[in-house]
């Protein structure tokens, strides 16, 4: 299958191990830090990839994220790996996306991904400054992020991406430029720049709300934003998705866009989401309910809804909104019935006129401008 | 006769009226504890929320004596809010009495004595009564002392309850069965029946509350409304207990209810008297006024598709509320509408509350005016209710607007904070009278477009709640009118517009300015708002515009929770007007004439 875009329309697999050796001061999401509960959930994990087969057809893009996928030992991810071979068709080519903390990628865990076909790491660097990394609560320092990166391309790996994180509390914009010329130092295939988000009942939440740290304002974020994009489209990244850039347009997150196009997918494991047609259906968030689920031998899903045509229509309005590929508007037409070009044409103009939006052949899509409002957008 | 009673309570706002009630009918056995709910007598949701009484209601409480007699005592609630002071006047014409209820912390206030004044009009037994002597500031003493020096009545007459606890409940049933005079009237004599209230049923029809002064009324009996001249069969009479309790005859003395067939609450005029249509009294009984809308604003549907479903609601309404009046309008900006007239401005909330509550309306009021009149150079005079109508000012001659006579009641030391407040309202002609030490009654008459909205909030705020008012309307007087437009983004937003006294033009269009700009949401774009006299931009802001609001992530996780996030916006956004790209709330345009409390 292959569309007007060249991108593939093969579903994605997303496996979430939701375990972390430490909790960062952040980050609300839910994981496990006792590693005992490891060799249960590998068992559930492949008892849930057994109840999906045949569903999906075949998967061209399979992603660990967490939690803290390198937490597993080594081998682990071989294992889950052919269970995935065991119960689902993998394309000739498929991108295989480990997400990884600096100081698991010793050699030993490197060789050990390499061996087993991961082909892509999205490491997750966040600074290139030990007192934000401290700050943060990372367990790892510039020095690990250094020899990471290096290892990584000994063992041969050809697509790495890398996390980094601004807009944190007293963090300056030169700080942060610092942060990304180290980063381009490195030439990673990708990098993806997320401002700082603290998530509820989280220390650094408290300490926000006592007031002893505080959040840059509205136009320093802008300011962040803006230009981070500057900055990195100057040294040849493309900025095609919000929070994301890649050296060039192929070496994109295959996995993720799939999420932005509505392509479907399947999450295993605690938390994940999973799309597929018109439904959506999500896992309990709790390890334990999660293995007691499986155990019965039931799917271990939470919620599942069904979208209406508006809610997909609404969904495709805002995550296209958010990619620099934008929205094919003839597409769109076809698709949801909306002609967005007769229905919102002065909306459009104004939003064209302040440069928030471009639409040229047919595609509407944001500006740099307009990716910062990118969750306003939608409500044209 | 005898054994019937017919009373009223009257209180200043929140002295405790329905909690009263509550405990008199509760008393009175009519309802059993279990389907008790507060504030019985406030039927309305909104009634008991906003804990005032808008429309009158009776009930009907049997109650035997200490005497061992049993009695018939009439309770005839009362609205509670200058609003509707027609209606009160008309509730109390129906009774012999009144409990006149005083909060013991608060003591006398301008709606005491207002109500009192009211009360002495109709010639009727009042029996002073000190609510709330649970309240650690209850101030029992001090309360006699201002019932003997401000209100002229016998302190030692005076009853004292707590409303609340239920102390003294028995001791207020025992004064109005032995203080308050049974009524009198003639049941030979032709039918003379007083209407003060009208309640739409969607089974019955209209169910008019009223009191028999002469003759009877039953079942078959042909009877004419004397103000309209309208005649109806009735189909049933009978007594309020907790619900309608029908009787074969309503005879002298009585309050109780007629349904007639009657399909709307607009066929029945308040204060109107009915008569058999055969055998009439030979006049009216007196005090009829027809209740006349004072504050006027155009009502719009914010979908354009809701126009229908509007007017049915707007149909259905007025057959529940006679003193609301509305007819076609269209506005540049908002589309087609109504035009309104309310009796205040509460009333007009009240409207607007309903409408959206129980018709699930979402609707855009215009910035409220009253009706101001103009003689036009041809000699022609035109009352002008709505900005959209202004005259050309080439053809004005003469302006007028309404004023009012305003009494405010209020510890004397807010008394130059008081009369400030009344100069910048353009108040003119004051009387100072010191109903007691360290208490004022002030007297101004100020223009009526001066205290609509924030007037009654603001008295409120200087003098940290002391402070009362009651208003009439008086005349119409020349004053230098002029037309204030707002433009956002250059767009001229017609139901934003305001007629103002000239004077006035470049504050007002300051002030508009700046409460639209706390009123809009930010958007995307820059918005600018603009007042302007005459095509003269007089006062200018503007809103800037949003840079950032993305959330970094969104991924398989994140996808469901932002589309909530987008529908709930989405809906929100349904509850604004969009003026040309412009997403304008609703809350805006009232939010105009308010000005920011000091």
């Amino acid at each position: 299958m292959s569309c007007r875009s060249g991108l593939s329309h093969n579903p994605g697999l997303y496996i979430h191990v939701p375990f972390c050796r430490s909790k960062c001061r952040y980050c609300g999401f839910y994981s496990v830090t006792s590693v005992d509960a490891i060799p249960g959930y590998i068992e559930a994990l492949c008892n849930e990839m057994e109840m999906y087969q045949g569903i999906f057809g075949t998967f061209d893009t399979v992603y660990f994220g967490g939690g803290t996928p390198t937490v597993l030992p080594p081998h682990t991810i071989e294992t889950i790996l052919a269970g995935v071979r065991k119960s689902f068709a993998l394309t000739d080519n498929p991108e295989i996306t480990v997400e990884a903390n600096p100081q698991d990628l010793d050699m030993t865990m490197l060789t050990s991904l390499f061996d087993c076909g991961v082909n892509r790491l999205n490491i997750g660097v966040q600074s290139f400054n030990d007192d934000i990394l401290s700050f943060l609560g990372r367990r790892h320092t510039v020095a690990t992020v250094r020899s990471a990166l290096d290892n990584a391309r000994l063992v041969g790996f050809t697509n790495i991406g890398i996390d980094l994180m601004y807009a944190i509390p007293h963090q300056s914009i030169e700080e942060w430029f610092a942060t990304l010329d180290q980063a381009l130092m490195a030439a990673p295939e990708h990098i993806s720049c997320y401002e700082l988000t603290i998530d509820t009942g989280t220390p650094l939440k408290i300490e926000l709300e006592s007031g002893a740290i505080s959040l840059p304002d509205e136009d320093l974020q802008f300011d962040f934003f803006i230009k981070t994009s500057e900055r990195l489209e100057n040294a040849g990244y493309v900025h095609y998705e919000v929070s994301n850039f890649a050296g060039k347009l192929n070496l994109a997150s295959r996995h993720n866009r799939k999420y932005w196009d509505h392509i479907p997918y399947l999450g295993l494991g605690p938390s994940a989401h999973s799309f597929l047609h018109n439904r959506r259906w999500w896992n309990h968030r709790s390890l334990s309910r999660y293995l007691d689920d499986l155990h019965k031998a039931k799917k271990p899903v939470e919620e599942t809804e069904a979208l209406t045509d508006d809610q997909l229509c609404l969904e495709a309005l805002s995550l296209g909104l958010r990619t620099k590929k934008g929205i094919n508007l003839t597409d769109f037409k076809m698709k949801y019935h909306v002609d967005l070009l007769r229905e919102k044409n002065d909306m459009l103009a104004r939003l064209k006129d302040e440069g928030l939006i471009d639409i040229e052949n047919g595609i509407l899509s944001p500006t740099r401008f307009g990716l910062a409002v990118a969750d306003t957008l939608p409500l044209i | 006769m005898e054994s019937i009673r017919n009373f009223s309570i009257i209180a200043h706002i929140d002295h405790g009226k329905s909690t009263l009630a509550d405990r008199l009918i509760q008393h009175a056995g009519v309802v059993e504890a279990r389907v008790f709910k507060d504030q019985i007598l406030d039927s309305m949701d909104i009634e008991r929320e906003r804990g005032i009484t808008i429309k009158s209601q009776a009930i009907t409480l049997p109650y035997r004596g200490t005497d061992n007699n049993d009695y018939v005592l009439n309770l005839i609630d009362t609205p509670g809010h200058v609003d509707f002071s027609y209606e009160v006047s008309r509730s109390l014409a129906s009774c012999e009495g009144v409990l006149l209820l005083i909060d013991a912390s608060q003591g006398v206030q301008a709606q005491t004595v207002a109500n009192l004044y009211l009360a002495m009009e109709h010639n009727l037994e009042i029996i002073p009564v000190i609510n709330k002597i649970d309240l650690p500031t209850a101030d029992v003493t001090r309360t006699m002392e201002q019932i003997d020096a401000e209100l002229g009545l016998d302190p030692y007459r005076s009853l004292i309850c707590s409303a609340k606890t239920g102390t003294g409940i028995e001791e207020i049933l025992e004064a109005i069965v032995h203080r308050i005079p049974p009524p009198k009237g003639n049941n030979d004599e032709p039918l003379a029946a007083l209407i003060f209230d009208a309640a739409y049923d969607a089974f019955r029809g209209t169910i008019i509350s009223c009191r028999i002064f002469d003759g009877t009324a039953r079942n078959g009996d042909i009877i004419r409304f004397m103000h309209n001249e309208m005649t109806y069969r009735v189909e049933e009479v009978g007594r309020f207990l907790l619900s309608r309790q029908k009787r074969d005859r309503l005879s002298a003395g009585d309050v109780g209810y007629i349904i007639a067939g009657v399909k709307t609450v607009s066929d029945v005029k308040i204060g109107d008297t009915i008569t058999i249509d055969t055998k009439p009294c030979s006049r009216p009984l007196p005090g009829f006024k027809e209740a006349k809308p004072v504050v006027f604003a155009s009502i719009y549907p914010i979908a354009s598709d809701d126009y229908e479903d509007l007017a049915i609601a707007l149909e259905k309404y007025t057959l529940n509320d006679a003193s609301f009046t509305y007819q076609k309008d269209s506005s540049v900006a908002l589309g087609q509408g109504f035009r309104c007239g309310f009796l205040g401005l509460l009333h007009l909330d009240i409207v607007q509350e309903r409408l959206e509550r129980e018709y699930d309306l979402s609707i855009i009021l215009s910035v409220p005016s009253v009706r101001y009149r103009f003689t036009l150079k041809n000699g022609d005079v035109v009352d002008i209710d709505n900005p959209a109508y202004y005259p050309d000012t080439a053809t004005i001659e003469k302006s007028e607007e309404p004023y009012i006579r305003a009494t405010m009641m209020f510890p004397e030391r807010y008394l130059g904070a008081v009369m400030k407040l009344c100069r910048e309202k353009r108040g003119d002609n004051s009387t100072l009278n010191y109903p007691s030490p360290e208490r004022v009654e002030l007297v101004f008459e100020m223009p009526l477009g001066e205290v609509i909205y924030d007037f009654y909030d603001r008295l409120k705020t200087i003098t940290q709640g002391y402070g009362s008012f009651d208003y009439d309307v008086i005349d119409y007087r020349e004053s230098d009118l002029a037309l204030l437009d707002i433009l956002v983004n250059g767009d001229k937003v017609d139901a934003l517009a305001q007629i103002v006294h000239r004077g006035n033009a470049r504050t007002r269009g300051l002030r508009a300015c700046e409460k639209l700009k706390e009123e809009i949401p930010r958007q995307m774009f820059k918005i600018a708002i603009q007042g302007a006299v005459g095509g003269q931009i007089i006062s200018r802001t503007t809103i800037s515009p949003f840079r950032k609001d993305v959330i970094a992530k969104c991924y398989g996780g994140d996808i469901t929770r932002k589309r909530k996030l987008l529908e709930k916006q989405k809906k929100g956004k349904k509850r604004m007007k969009m003026i040309g790209s412009v997403a304008i709330p609703q809350s805006a345009f009232v939010a105009v004439l308010k000005s920011d409390s000091e």
